[in-house]
């Protein structure tokens, strides 16, 4: 029978390719925690989480909010005195959450990386002006209303296309990338 | 002319158009012809890593690709698209199974990818190519005395590319220096913005601008120079929404290095864009 494997060993081959250590040589000292300049708006520190997946705290993990706040800004990472990519860890963790579909509620940045994907497949390129304020009503209305003061004054400025650029070749493009995910390619 | 194949980037097509003017009429003052790739895509900012690494991957390669068929230098304005193509191509020198992979899906657009090119961004060209001396040399008009803050931001600089000094790095303060301009010495130079956080997570975004304006309002910054899209439309596009958070008056301008310098070699406002910016930059400039 086969050994069961276990949640952290899912993340540690979730991140073989990578190219900082392990995250067992985590020493918790609290750089990656004191560097994060969003660190104030995660359910858990970098720190903590590494401490979670460790302990294989799945669901918790799964929860958390702490690799859907990160910016990618790879401070953490260039700081860790145990070489760990912890930028590259966030990463890992949000792939993880969308195969398994599983995140916190209310968060936006699972649909948004979703509806990114399928943009730059219906044209190549992305386009700001539809990216953007499709998720500004989350924000409430006063904030709904200064985005779209703000967008006519971007339109008026010239910063605002009405309409996306495609690529030329979106043909080959699409097959492309059909070779690369076999099924369920966009069509 | 030296040419390069020259990767805009999504966002120079509309939030920041005056970033792809000031950058295309600066350069080609300073005799770099910035040829636009053919046909290029989208890099995928940090979505693509988000759902799957080898289709990020594939997508970033297209583009090098294009660069390779020219046999150019690969140059990006923006930090982000740098950053992801700088890695991909590194990757894939390092990985002949997943250059393979990624040849075979290549193929499908007629292009291959052998890691001949360099990938590099647009700053780096105007410091390598060009030089402090050869920049000083063409200005006509230095902007003596504007205190001008530089914004290294993420990406360009983190992860580390090749034995760099990512901590305090001095190349943006000389570029400002050969310009005339005094560098403004502050310690969130090298902070995120918060990226596209703006969109996902907007309350820790605008904390993250507040905190960078803060600390180059109480320096007494002119300008801001950017060398990032993504950094230049949160520090000026979000700057009234911050305003309206932390009840502050803030009022600094954001300004492309490219606009700074295309000013400087006395280049006509207008065809740097500047004009298009909601936080005005004029009562600096004029000051």
């Amino acid at each position: 029978m086969a050994t069961e494997i276990t949640f952290s060993d899912e993340i540690a081959n979730l991140l073989y390719a990578s190219e900082g250590n392990p995250l067992n040589t985590c020493i918790q000292c609290g750089t990656c925690a004191g560097t994060c300049p969003a660190v104030e708006y995660m359910d858990h520190t970098p720190r903590v989480l590494i401490g979670m997946i460790g302990a294989n705290l799945r669901d918790e993990v799964l929860l958390s909010n702490t690799y859907w706040s990160c910016s990618s800004c790879y401070h953490c990472t260039v700081r860790c005195p145990a070489g760990i990519d912890i930028t590259g860890l966030m990463y890992g963790l949000k792939r993880y959450s969308m195969w398994k579909d599983q995140h916190k509620e209310g968060l936006i940045g699972p649909s948004f990386s979703e509806s990114f994907i399928k943009m730059i497949m219906r044209t190549g390129r992305s386009f700001e002006p539809v990216l953007a304020p499709t998720y500004v009503t989350k924000y409430g209305s006063r904030e709904m209303f200064q985005e779209a003061r703000t967008a006519t004054a971007l339109f008026f400025k010239g910063r605002m296309p009405l309409l996306p650029k495609r690529i030329k070749r979106l043909d080959n493009f699409r097959q492309m990338v059909r070779r690369i995910i076999p099924l369920g390619g966009p069509s | 002319m030296t040419k390069y194949a020259y990767y805009p980037g999504c966002s120079l097509e509309s939030l920041a158009v005056s970033y792809n003017l000031s950058a295309v009429a600066a350069a080609r003052e300073l005799g770099l012809e910035l040829v636009e790739l053919d046909d290029w895509n989208c890099c995928g900012a940090t979505s693509y890593f988000h759902i799957d690494e080898l289709f990020a991957h594939t997508l970033v390669a297209r583009n090098i690709a294009i660069a390779e068929k020219e046999g150019l230098d690969f140059v990006a304005p923006c930090s982000g698209c740098f950053k992801n193509a700088y890695f991909t191509n590194e990757h894939l020198k390092e990985d002949p199974d997943l250059a393979d992979h990624i040849n075979y899906a290549l193929a499908a657009d007629d292009l291959s990818l052998n890691g001949s090119t360099k990938v590099r961004h647009l700053l780096d060209v105007f410091i390598e190519d060009v030089g402090y001396e050869g920049i000083k040399e063409k200005v006509t008009t230095p902007l003596d005395g504007l205190r001008v803050a530089p914004y290294y931001g993420c990406q360009l600089v983190r992860p580390r590319k090749n034995g760099e000094e990512i901590e305090n790095p001095q190349f943006f303060e000389g570029l400002i220096s050969a310009i005339g301009a005094d560098p403004v010495d502050y310690s969130s130079k090298m902070r995120c913005c918060g990226g596209s956080l703006i969109v996902t997570n907007r309350k820790a975004a605008l904390d993250m601008v507040y905190r960078l304006l803060l600390d180059a309002s109480n320096r007494d910054t002119d300008v801001i120079a950017t060398i990032c899209p993504m950094c230049n439309v949160n520090l000026e596009v979000y700057q009234k929404q911050v305003n309206r958070e932390y009840n502050t008056n803030f009022d600094i301008p954001a300004m492309y290095f490219t606009q700074l310098i295309g000013l400087a070699l006395g280049i006509a406002p207008g065809r740097l864009g500047i004009g298009k910016e909601l936080v005005s930059m004029a009562p600096s400039l004029l000051a």
